[in-house]
């Protein structure tokens, strides 16, 4: 049989979570990491990092509307989604998704960014003209009150909303990390180490990706980067990378050393199929060089040209080291026989619908989303805004 | 119309063929099939598979089974003598690494053994119809369930194609239905054993490898056979319940 190795039980050959269930942790892991990173300012103070808050409610905003539709268009039937809300079966991970996605999403990330632009709003929607006008009056909800007691009000509830959305950024991905690692059939996923390590990756993946966004779109706009800020990110970044590290190595060297049934088998996975992928990609160059680079900016007192290109080099390299993880998890998952005797292969299409192309389509679409979502909302302050506006 | 005697004759078995098959219509109910008296499983008697593939023929008939994809299946295990090099170490171990083989099921039967060393034996696979059964835990909507006589279920009507399931079976006894999108699987024949029929399987098994067994009737023989008998279930450490009872089960078997 082409593309098989060894022996697979008959119904293995084919693989029936593609690339797009790979994106899907990937995705969701942006989100968390994006709103840990604006609730470090929120709720535990660090004010350094203060220009990058609402970018990154923002960016967690355009990923998790996104986070749902590599979910939905795998589905054999895409329209009986809905059952998941309507006849949710109590003993599955997966049925869970849609709720705490919901709650993600309106009860916290929305919530939160109405709450923190509700005053820009009720200004835009006095100045601006047209359909402009007709959206962000929508936007108010009605509630136009911007006194200054009402504004202290959205403040103190806003603290409120991001202390309950830690805790709901944890379980949105510890959830979906409990997804795979619940799986006792499968050996590769099955490990109470799993959410954790998603978690710690995400937040790896998010901070790092609000931290590119960041110097982009300064850059961009022709402004000065705040190297405060981007400095006290990266350092976030390297001690959370450090935490998700050990994590990984302590899930490897425990599976290594306790050699169960399935060690020879995925042993020898990871040395052919998975070699480029886990060992080169996600271990070497999407873990070990950034975290180097990082430890660098931390112990060397470097010129700014060269922290800022550190930055952007380790950002980069943790993304596709992250990106790397989540596809080894979910398509290594499924490259070895539950029989422990024999491989498969992954082939990706290119055009239907779990191929190459929807796969790229749907990572470059929150980027979109971010665009009209910085547009509508601007994340930044803004300097032409006359300061009488907003005592009336 | 001129219809000549000697091609009624022809047409008229045809037409009362047919007819059978309007009157047959949809399956009648099984009014005297109570499913609380049942509770199914199946005993596999490994000495006794000869690997003709007549059980996996028969399930794919029986159940429009896709090509490529398999209700049921037959394993051909290859278990050698200890291999040694010349010097007298022992290179592997065959417990752990047996060979295996299962050209397109064992639909069409195996190749001729040539091995004259170690040992070959057939294994007949299928849903082990576990009463604790991970598949059915991971459904996001309840889709996938056991009935109350035991038998694992998918409603094709509910099923959102997520294969979850697929992944959550220790078996790889499910696969998603390539034309209809959802998942797949054994129904223990369930049209069938409500009726108070056997299953395609079994029904074609020319050596009695395969037997239905019901373990609420104290009358089955299989309550004699497992007093009698060194029984076996796979993965026994995946405590998944199951009740696919195997005869004589090698330890090489996963």
């Amino acid at each position: 049989m082409s593309g098989v190795e060894g022996y697979m039980y008959p119904n293995e050959i084919t693989l029936y979570w593609s690339v797009l269930i790979v994106l899907y942790p990937y995705i969701t892991g942006l989100v968390a990491g994006a709103f840990i990173l604006a609730s470090l300012e929120r709720v535990f103070r660090v004010e350094a990092v203060k220009p990058t808050y609402r970018l990154a409610l923002l960016t967690a905003l355009a990923f998790l509307l996104v986070a749902p539709l590599p979910l939905v268009l795998h589905l054999g039937h895409p329209f009986r989604s809905p059952e998941m809300y309507f006849t949710p079966h109590s003993t599955s991970a997966m049925a869970m998704f849609g709720y705490v996605y919901m709650w993600y999403l309106m009860a916290v990330l929305v919530f939160e960014i109405w709450l923190d632009y509700r005053r820009e709003i009720v200004l835009f929607s006095r100045s601006s003209t047209g359909l402009l006008r007709l959206i962000y009056k929508v936007m108010t909800l009605g509630s136009t009150n911007i006194s200054e007691r009402s504004l202290a009000i959205d403040e103190r509830v806003g603290w409120i909303v991001t202390l309950i959305g830690i805790p709901s950024a944890f379980l949105l991905h510890g959830y979906v990390g409990f997804i795979f690692g619940s799986i006792k059939a499968n050996p590769w996923w099955s490990s109470p180490l799993m959410p954790v390590v998603f978690i710690f990756s995400a937040m790896v993946s998010g901070v790092a990706g609000v931290m590119l966004l960041y110097m982009a779109l300064t850059r961009l706009r022709k402004e000065k980067i705040d190297m405060h800020c981007v400095d006290t990110i990266a350092m976030y970044m390297f001690y959370i990378f450090i935490i998700d590290f050990s994590l990984e190595m302590l899930d490897l060297i425990h599976r290594i050393y306790e050699a169960d049934e399935s060690f020879r088998s995925l042993d020898f996975m990871v040395h052919t199929q998975l070699y480029f992928s886990q060992i080169v990609l996600q271990i070497g160059l999407g873990t070990i060089l950034p975290l180097i680079l990082l430890f660098l900016t931390q112990v060397v007192k470097l010129p700014e040209i060269a922290r800022k290109r550190i930055y952007v080099v380790s950002g980069c390299l943790a993304l596709i080291g992250i990106f790397a993880m989540r596809w080894n998890v979910v398509i290594g998952g499924q490259l070895f026989s539950k029989s422990f005797l024999g491989y498969t292969t992954y082939k990706m299409s290119l055009v239907t619908r779990e191929g190459l192309l929807v796969a790229i389509f749907l990572t470059l679409l929150p980027l979109a989303f971010l665009w009209a979502l910085v547009k509508l909302l601007p994340p930044w302050p803004d300097k032409s805004e006359p300061e009488g506006v907003a005592a009336d | 119309m001129n219809l000549s005697r000697r091609r009624l004759m022809i047409l008229l078995p045809a037409a009362a063929v047919a007819w059978k098959s309007v009157l047959a219509g949809t399956p009648e109910e099984s009014p005297n099939y109570k499913m609380s008296e049942h509770w199914w499983g199946m005993l596999i008697d490994i000495p006794k598979c000869i690997g003709c593939g007549n059980c996996v023929r028969a399930c794919q008939v029986e159940n429009d089974v896709p090509d490529g994809h398999f209700r049921t299946w037959i394993e051909r295990y290859h278990r050698s003598d200890w291999p040694m090099t010349e010097s007298g170490e022992v290179t592997a171990n065959p417990l752990i690494v047996p060979e295996v083989i299962s050209p397109d099921g064992g639909k069409e039967g195996f190749p001729v053994a040539t091995d004259t060393e170690g040992k070959y034996f057939f294994v007949p696979k299928m849903c082990n119809h576990c009463s604790d059964s991970p598949c059915t835990q991971v459904c996001p909507v309840g889709a996938t369930f056991i009935s109350p006589d035991g038998v694992v279920l998918v409603d094709p009507t509910y099923c959102l194609g997520c294969a979850y399931c697929v992944q959550a079976c220790p078996y790889g006894c499910r696969y998603i239905h390539p034309e209809k999108n959802v998942a797949d699987k054994c129904t223990l024949c369930y049209h069938r054993i409500t009726k108070g029929l056997t299953t395609a399987c079994c029904e074609a098994c020319p050596t009695g490898a395969r037997q239905l067994v019901d373990l609420k009737n104290p009358n089955d023989p299989i309550h004699e056979f497992l007093k009698t008998h060194s029984v076996q279930v796979l993965k026994p450490q995946m405590a998944t319940g199951a009740k696919l009872f195997y005869n004589d089960l090698d330890g090489s078997v996963r």
